[in-house]
């Protein structure tokens, strides 16, 4: 501030009384969210790295582990296999959701009819909670009674265990989360899409290619930032499955859809492990930062400037 | 906000790259290829929630039926019936109602008022608080659970509504998106009230908050969303079925009573339809809040 030796003391001190007043002003506005917001967030996860060095049920005196809650973790064959499944589903969850997020935008972009209807019918789903889409998926995916089995036997197929079939049972849940979000990366891209000036592509025509070279050569490259955006964010996503786990299977069938978030309820809440789950929390959120660090720079090495 | 619905516009100079040569069609075809696509995925999308609709209304003695009928024999409201008369579903309905009110009124209220602060007024810390704000969006919830469950139960909120109400009173995602909106907004307006000899709270309640209403229809429903079907916190935070939220009472349906179908899928009803007729009804909204949510998040 001010503080030159040529203004007087009392212009000074009125100079400081603004700012106090300013700073009361200001802080009046943002205050209390800030409060709510910081308070809620940056001390919980200090405090939870701090638990993440300890041994700690919640009751008794924590002991101090150092790193050892870290060390048992990478040699914790459960969670291992918690990783394998949560990578399954990364991997059976991103690129369809991108890739049907992309194909769902280019089609509901035109002017045909019903498209209010068709966009209507694939949105509605965005706002069905995780517990009732997995009550939804246990009825439609019942082996007995499903309609999913009711089909198959129509057809003369043979009906499948789904969610009770280790080997299905994280499929379903991908399917289902697919269900919930497809107008998520939808609406992303549509707005993408529609941020394209329409000139590029006429000059493209105009120049003599065809419609799929324009959209190829114009449009694509246009779009790989929000593609690589949409990726990001739905591996984020991906990563922290729980909810639909918890409503379906449970971590089911003989653990084939436990995902590290499930993993680390159980040894937080079930177990009351409090500091072997706030570690293996603070390794999803390395991993998950890691991965979007990953994608940045590639993105960046590549020119696609998304970031 | 971007204004999805309207976007496929009959002009191609103010529509989106792909609808610029749209009446070329495939000989033989009398309809838009894309029909074949859109049609088959929108009947698809649609039918869990047909199905949820049709088993909530049908007899149970149906849907323990191989092959259950896709039509149900008789309509019933008896799965209704006993939803409301043997588990306390409305209390729990009640329950997120008010939690999700207060998420609403509470963000409402308080991220307009951080954001018009961070975005307008210059104070000490200012800057220090938004990057502490901005900082935090990243931090994912699994990691912050476990502290915040220890300090809930150590001041004695937990297994009560406020243990739900509380982590929904203000996000950093508000603020920012709050924020956001107030910078977009020219400065002469507020400066014409200041100079009226309005004060910095009359200015923001009188002048900008009347212009803000996108917005804060975008915050509403982001806020409605997160707090009607927030599933992981209650479930760690209440353990006493007085206090259970909707989302977290019908989960405890899935032990004892799986195999009541046309009960699961009336308070699968119950849940949902509240959303699904608002989102019916505010379509628009509800996509400028995706997109809002997806791009700038």
């Amino acid at each position: 501030m001010t503080t030159a030796p040529t203004v007087p003391a009392d212009r000074r001190r009125a100079i400081r009384r603004r700012g106090v007043a300013r700073a009361l002003e200001g802080w009046a506005f943002v205050g209390p969210a800030t409060v709510l917001v910081l308070g809620l967030s940056i001390f919980p996860a200090a405090w939870s790295f701090l638990l993440s060095l300890q041994r700690w049920d919640g009751f008794s005196d924590p002991v101090a582990v150092g790193l050892g809650n870290y060390a048992y973790a990478v040699s914790d064959a459960d969670l291992w296999a918690a990783v394998g499944h949560t990578g399954l589903y990364t991997l059976l969850f991103v690129p369809s959701s991108v890739l049907l997020g992309l194909l769902l935008a280019v089609a509901l972009n035109r002017r045909i009819r019903f498209v209010g209807l068709y966009r209507t019918a694939i949105f509605v789903p965005f706002v069905a909670s995780a517990a009732a889409t997995g009550i939804l998926s246990t009825y439609l995916f019942s082996p007995q009674f499903g309609l999913l089995n009711t089909i198959l036997r129509d057809l003369g197929l043979p009906p499948q265990g789904w969610l009770e079939d280790p080997k299905q049972a994280m499929v379903v849940i991908a399917l289902m989360s697919l269900w919930g979000s497809a107008a998520f990366t939808t609406v992303i891209f549509l707005a993408a899409l529609q941020d394209i000036p329409a000139e590029l592509v006429e000059a493209a025509l105009i120049d003599g290619a065809t419609k799929r070279q324009a959209f190829r050569h114009v449009v694509v490259p246009q779009l790989t930032p929000v593609i690589a955006f949409a990726t990001i964010w739905q591996t984020v996503e991906a990563l922290q499955l729980f909810d639909l786990v918890y409503t379906t299977t449970r971590g089911g069938p003989l653990n084939a859809t436990q995902t590290v978030v499930y993993y680390l309820w159980n040894a937080a809440f079930k177990q009351t492990e409090f500091g072997y789950g706030s570690a293996v929390a603070w390794g999803l959120f390395a991993i998950t930062m890691l991965i979007t660090v990953g994608v940045i720079l590639y993105s960046r090495r590549a020119r696609i400037e998304a970031f | 906000m971007t204004d999805l619905l309207e976007a496929p516009a009959p002009a191609p100079a103010a529509s989106g790259v792909p609808a610029t040569p749209p009446r070329r069609r495939r000989p033989g075809l009398p309809f838009s290829p894309w029909h074949l696509l859109l049609a088959p995925t929108a009947i698809v999308f649609a039918i869990p929630f047909v199905e949820m609709f049709l088993a909530s209304l049908t007899p149970a003695s149906d849907l323990v039926k191989v092959p259950t009928p896709f039509i149900p024999s008789t309509l019933t409201l008896s799965g209704y019936a006993s939803l409301f008369t043997t588990s306390p579903v409305l209390l729990w309905l009640g329950n997120t109602v008010i939690v999700a009110g207060s998420a609403i009124v509470s963000h409402l209220v308080l991220c307009s008022l951080a954001g018009y602060g961070f975005a307008r007024l210059r104070f000490r810390g200012r800057n220090l608080g938004f990057f502490g704000i901005v900082a935090t969006i990243m931090i994912p919830t699994q990691v912050l659970m476990i502290p915040t469950y220890v300090l809930f139960s150590r001041i004695g909120l937990l297994d009560s509504l406020g243990a739900a109400i509380v982590p929904w009173l203000a996000s950093a995602f508000g603020i920012f998106l709050m924020r956001q909106f107030f910078l977009s907004l020219p400065l002469e307006l507020e400066e014409a009230g200041l100079l009226d000899g309005c004060t910095r709270r009359q200015v923001f309640f009188r002048i900008v908050l009347p212009l803000a209403k996108p917005a804060l229809a975008t915050l509403a429903i982001f806020t409605l969303l997160g707090s009607w079907n927030d599933l992981v916190w209650p479930l760690i935070a209440i353990n006493n079925d007085q206090a259970f939220t909707l989302q977290l009472g019908i989960t405890t349906f899935q032990g004892a009573r799986r195999t009541e179908w046309s009960l699961l899928m009336a308070a699968n009803v119950v849940a949902t339809l509240p959303l699904i007729l608002f989102f019916l009804v505010a379509q628009k909204q509800f996509i400028a809040t995706m997109t809002f949510s997806g791009l700038k998040g």
